[in-house]
This record gives structure tokens, sequence and C-alpha cells, in this order.
């Protein structure tokens, strides 16, 4: 058979052209994606790693609005140096239940992906409202409303049943519920039932009192919960140090 | 009624359409580039954060983004699309009405788009921050434009397709792949503007890069490039240098692009295996990337004078030069060992730069400069002011990428630095204080460029003007005629 290929054909077929265009820009998301979903490895099997909280989620969801993300990073790199300064390097299991994902793509700021626990409330609020006065270098804005807005909680089960649809494991129903307290422990449990959600809220946010005023619950409150539990669910003396690199 | 005072191709083609999209693209320019230049400056000094929600750095930048990107790049695009294949099918497009539409639909996506991330509504995906109902009107403008723009390809009276509609082809095709997968999301509440993503942590980054390394492919090279192979061999009256590398250049870079978006990924939770292939791939695309520009290059053989006295010509030759020297750079820092210094690091920001300044703008200004004159049936009011605008364009470039070169390269160094007693050498805050003078140089070279993109937008509205007296002028003048017989 003598097979005698000429690119006229496709320059003069549109549907042919648009057919093969199609073929050669869909191989390579289906070849680097789909995998993902489906190679076990790609999510390291690790304990202590658990949704938020529904006062952390509206504080990871004010992180989100207010694009905290483009200045800081929230994905620590597998470097000496790296270490030092921020800590182990990020699981992929870490960011399991992040929708979206906040890794960041630069760094005018620090990583956070391990701020959790490393600096106190107190100096948190005083570093959103003014960070200048905390660290002069600085070159991140003031965000004095934080504290002067009043957090939104109306729609707090609303945000986590969307979540939950989404693939979250929070719980709706007593079989749900169970399940969570198998998996995560009775005390997480709790707080993963959404029609518990504003009821959990307030507690953690009287408790916490993040923002150091006890006369409402702010925005801030919510960012510095979230802020505070940012990389402090694994436990890393558990684990060797090369526990994870067949995984990478 | 602009339209019908044009004598080129009243009847044939429309062209109202082209010149709608070219004016809001010279007024997304100016509107998108002010913003960088603020948010830039704010990075230099920041009170002007205002201690306001509306104008911070983290809600502003976006607004920058979206509107250089999809307002001036993308009018840009639909204007120059429009044109190239009506002119080269030599027919008109199949419908005015759903023209129309996405030209309203599209500057509604802009608007709706810059005033939500103000108001706080960002899906947090860098180049897709559009929330959902936005993401939806996207959707529809978008399938409407493919159906818009195979329609006409399919009505053209010449046998063959040319060359710059596969790449707008491509483009469209391309972007409509890239956001549908990329905003997959779950509302609230049918009423509420905020989602969450479909996927989560690890296939949430991969599937964004994979939109975000191809919203460069695509919308920011393969639609440019489109309209470099028409309006390049035009401005200089030769044909493309080579046919055959056309067509090489174009399947190659259509499938390999696909591939790249890990390399955004490096060193991160993501498995090794799918950004070592990115960066493979990430190489292999220097070839195809360089094929356009030389073809692009090469199409003056013959004709080098014209960069003596052409200054549009020269807007297109710059561009493709900083289009090869970033398809350069590009593969360099998608190499595992550069990334691990250059990730994270004004670097990537000046890499971006020099591809979008120099390469998408530039043949962009070059476009609209060959055009708009024809359009509006005359000639550019001021040549001296091309000129003008060229050399601001090309000094703000240059001032751009080398702030951003010597800041990104300078904070890598600084982050990974050691004292003799193996202790990190320098805090983070020193490596902040390290960047100001360059976040200065920065958001003047960026000053430079927006003059320009000013300079132009005031040539090209006496040059609407002057056609449009022209036109004027000769109806009167015919009306006389007529009156006298």
């Amino acid at each position: 058979m003598n097979f005698n290929f000429k690119h006229e054909w496709i320059e003069t077929n549109i549907g042919l052209m648009a057919v093969l265009t199609m073929l050669a820009i869909s191989v390579g998301g289906l070849v680097e994606i789909a995998p993902l979903f489906f190679i076990d490895k790609t999510i390291e099997k690790v304990e202590g790693v658990r949704p938020y909280t529904p006062l952390e989620q509206r504080g990871r969801d004010i992180y989100q609005r207010e694009g905290c993300y483009l200045c800081h990073s929230q994905m620590i790199r597998p470097f000496r140096d790296e270490k030092l300064r921020y800590g182990h390097y990020s699981l992929a299991a870490e960011s399991q239940y992040d929708h979206p994902f906040q890794w960041g793509s630069k760094r005018t700021g620090p990583d956070l992906a391990r701020v959790g626990g490393k600096y106190s409330n107190e100096w948190h609020v005083q570093h959103l409202v003014a960070p200048r006065s905390m660290v002069p270098e600085s070159v991140m804005p003031n965000y004095p409303w934080l504290l002067a807005t009043k957090l939104d909680i109306s729609d707090v089960s609303d945000r986590m049943k969307a979540l939950r649809k989404v693939g979250v494991p929070y719980s709706l129903s007593q079989a749900e519920y169970d399940a969570n307290v198998k998996q995560f422990g009775e005390t997480v449990a709790k707080q993963l039932h959404i029609p518990d959600a504003q009821k959990n809220l307030v507690e953690q946010a009287n408790f916490g009192n993040y923002d150091g005023d006890r006369s409402g619950i702010s925005e801030m409150d919510a960012l510095i919960a979230y802020l505070q539990v940012l990389g402090t669910m694994v436990d890393f003396s558990k684990y060797s140090d090369d526990a994870f690199v067949g995984n990478r | 009624m602009a339209a019908s005072m044009s004598y080129s191709g009243v009847e044939q083609y429309n062209f109202d359409i082209v010149k709608k999209f070219s004016v809001m693209a010279l007024v997304w320019a100016v509107i998108g580039m002010f913003a960088g230049v603020y948010i830039a400056s704010e990075l230099a000094w920041p009170f002007l954060n205002f201690d306001s929600p509306y104008f911070s750095f983290g809600r502003f930048r976006p607004v920058h983004t979206t509107s250089v990107i999809f307002g001036f790049g993308g009018s840009a695009l639909f204007a120059t699309s429009y044109y190239v294949v009506q002119r080269t099918c030599q027919t008109r497009l199949i419908s005015d009405g759903m023209a129309s539409f996405t030209f309203w639909g599209w500057m509604a996506v802009i608007v709706l788009a810059d005033f939500s991330y103000v108001l706080g509504y960002t899906q947090s995906r860098e180049y897709a921050e559009m929330e959902w109902p936005i993401d939806i009107l996207i959707e529809v403008v978008w399938v409407t434009y493919l159906i818009l723009f195979v329609g006409t390809i399919m009505r053209r009276k010449q046998p063959h397709i040319y060359v710059a509609n596969w790449f707008y082809l491509a483009f469209i095709l391309a972007t409509a792949l890239l956001h549908t997968f990329n905003n997959l999301a779950m509302p609230v509440d049918l009423f509420s503007m905020k989602s969450y993503s479909l996927f989560a942590g690890t296939q949430d980054a991969m599937t964004q890069w994979w939109y975000g390394h191809n919203a460069v492919g695509f919308f920011l090279t393969a639609a440019f490039l489109g309209m470099m192979y028409y309006f390049v061999p035009k401005q200089a009256g030769r044909p493309i240098y080579s046919y055959r590398l056309s067509i090489v250049h174009f399947w190659a870079l259509g499938f390999m692009y696909m591939w790249v978006g890990a390399h955004h990924l490096h060193w991160t939770a993501l498995p090794d295996w799918t950004s070592s292939l990115a960066a493979a791939f990430s190489i292999l695309l220097l070839m195809p990337s360089w094929g356009g520009m030389i073809n692009g290059i090469m199409t003056l053989s013959g004709a080098w004078d014209k960069l003596r006295t052409d200054p549009v010509m020269r807007f297109m030759i710059v561009a493709l030069s900083f289009y090869g020297m970033s398809t350069f750079e590009g593969p360099m820092m998608s190499l595992k060992e550069v990334n691990a210094l250059s990730h994270y690091t004004d670097w990537t920001v000046g890499h971006v730069h020099s591809g979008a300044l120099g390469w998408v703008a530039m043949i962009s200004f070059g476009s609209l400069y060959h055009m708009m004159p024809k359009l509006w049936d005359t000639k550019i009011y001021s040549n001296k002011l091309v000129e003008v605008h060229f050399w601001l364009a090309t000094i703000g470039i240059v001032l751009y990428i080398v702030a951003m070169w010597i800041s990104g390269i300078t904070q890598g160094l600084m982050w990974r630095a050691f004292d003799e007693f193996g202790n990190l050498q320098y805090s983070f805050a020193e490596s902040v204080a390290a960047m100001m003078p360059f976040y200065a140089m920065r958001a003047i070279g960026g000053m430079f460029f927006l003059t320009g993109a000013v300079l132009m937008t005031y040539n090209m509205f006496m040059t609407i003007r002057q056609g449009k007296r022209e036109a004027a002028a000769l109806e009167a003048k015919l009306a006389a005629k007529l009156a006298h017989a």
C-alpha cells in the first residue's frame, strides 16, 4: 500500500485539523495528571493529618481572600537550608484536605507551611495589624480590618457541606461521625460534625481568644487559628529521616 | 457609523468588531499596566497599601494579571484573530451577533473579575482567580468564539487554511480545555460567589500548573504566534521564511507545551516522576519555540533595512528576539538544579515579564500599529511617537528584567547561604531588605513601559480621529460632485 501522507490534507480540512490538534494537546495532561489520582504512593500514609475545624477553615478562607498565597508559599522543599529555616519538608499528605491548595509560587515573605506554634497569638495580632512594628524590613501590607471585622459565621455549615461534597470527611450523619471517630479520634470527630459547626466555631474562638479581645469573634481570630495549626498536625519525631523518601 | 465610513471592505468584512477589540486592547493595556506599576510600587513602598483592603497587594495583584493577560492580551487576540481569519479566508465572520456577544461578554468578564478580586472573591488559582459565575460566563463566550472562528474558516474562499489560523485554532481549543478542567469547583451555595476546588493538595496543584503554564503556552504564545504569522510577513512585505518549519513547529509546540506545567512544582510534594517528565519536555520545547522565532526573524531576510526605517517592524523583531530569549531562559529554569535556586524568587517574575512585556506586548503593539490605521483607512498619526514608544518600552523591559535577575539570584543565594558554623547566614528579613533598590528599579521600569503604552493610546486616538476626518472629507467631496452632476 502506498500511503503518501501530505500535510495538505490537514491544511484543507478544518475538522481534521481541529481533531488532530485536540489529540496533540490532550496527551500531556492525561499522562501527567490522571495517574496522580490512582498511584497510591502519591499521598503518604501518615498519622495526624485531619480536616480543619470550622474556625480554622474560616481562617483559611480569609487567608485565600486576602491573597496571602501570592507572597507566602506553603511548601517546604527538601533542602538543608529550608530544613533549618522552616522545618521538615512538606508532605503531600499535609495538604490532602486543602481545597484549593495554597502551596504558592513566590516567597516575597517567608514560607508558612510550618508557621503554626512559632509565634504567639499576640505576636500575630500585632504583626498583622502593623507588620513593620515587628519586622522593620517587612514590605507586607497592614491588615487592620481583620481585627475590626466581625467574622461571618452564618454560612459556615454550608461551606463545610460544599467541602464535604468534594471529598473532605466532614460528617452529616451519625454513621459518618462514627467513621470519623474511628479515623481521627473523638475530639477531632466532634469538630468535623457539620450540625455542630457554629457551636464548635464559637467555642474554639472563645477558648483560644486568638485576637486577645473577648468581646466578639473577629476575622483575626479565625486567621490566627488557621496560622497556628499550619504544619503542626504531623509529629515528625515518630518517623525516621528517610521515612518518606520512597514517596518522592 | 464608523464602520460605514471605512472603505476597505464595508460589505466584505466585519471590521467593526475588530475596531472595538483593538480600542479596548489599548484601554486594558493602560489600566492593567497601571495596576502593575502600582503593585510593584507597593512592594517598594508599602505605605501605598493605605491600610485598605481594596488596594492591598494580595487583592490587587490579580487585577493586574487579569487586566493585562485577558483584558489587553485577550482583546488584542480577539481583534487580530477576527481580522486575520476574515482576510485570509476572504470571507466575513459568520455572525455579527455572535461577534458582538463575544465582545460584550469578554468585557463583562474582565470588569466583573477585577471588581470581584478587590472585594475579596478569588479561587486563588494564579491566572484563573475568577470565581465560578465568571468562569461560566467565560465558558459561554469562549464556545461562541470557537463556533464563530471555525464557522468562518468553513466558509473560506481558499482551499488552504493559512498558518496563522492554525495557531489561533490551537489557542482557542487549548484554552477551552484548560479553563474547563482547572475551574472545576463546588459553589457554597447557588447565590454565593464562594466555591471550593474539586481537587485538593497535590492533584489540585498539578491541575493548576498544567493550566498555569499552558495559559502561557497557548494564550500567551501560540495565539501570539498566530498574530506573528500574519503581521510580520505583511509588515515586511515578504512571505514566511519556511513553510515546512511552520508545520513542524506547530505540531511540536502544541504537543509538547501540555507536558511542561509541572516544572513549576519541582522539589514540592508532587512526585518526582511528574516534574522530571515536565523538565524533559521543557528542554525539548526549546526547539519548536526557536523554530517559531527563526521563522519570524528570517522572514525579514532581504529586507533588513526595514529595521532602520520602520519603527513598527522594530517592535516585531524585538518581540521575536525576546521570545527567543525567554524560551531559552524557561527551559534553563526548568532544570531542577537551576530551579532550586530560582523558584520562589523574583527571577521567575522577571522571566514572566521578559515574555509578557518583551514578546506578548511588543508583538501586539507592532500588530496594532499595522492594523489600526488600515481599519480606519488612514496612516499612523505620528511615526515619531511610535519611535518614542519603542524606546520607552525597550528601556522599560530591560530595567525590569535586570532588576528581577539581580534580586532573584540574590534572594536565592542569601536563603541558602551558611556561615562558618553551619548556621543560616541571613535571616529572611535581611533578604527582604536587600530587595528594596531592585523593587524600586522594577517599578521605574514598569513606569517607562506604561508611559509608552499611554503614548500609543494617544497616537492611535489621533489616528482614528484623522481617519474619520479624512473619510468625512471624502464623503463631502463626493456629495459635492454628485450635486454638480
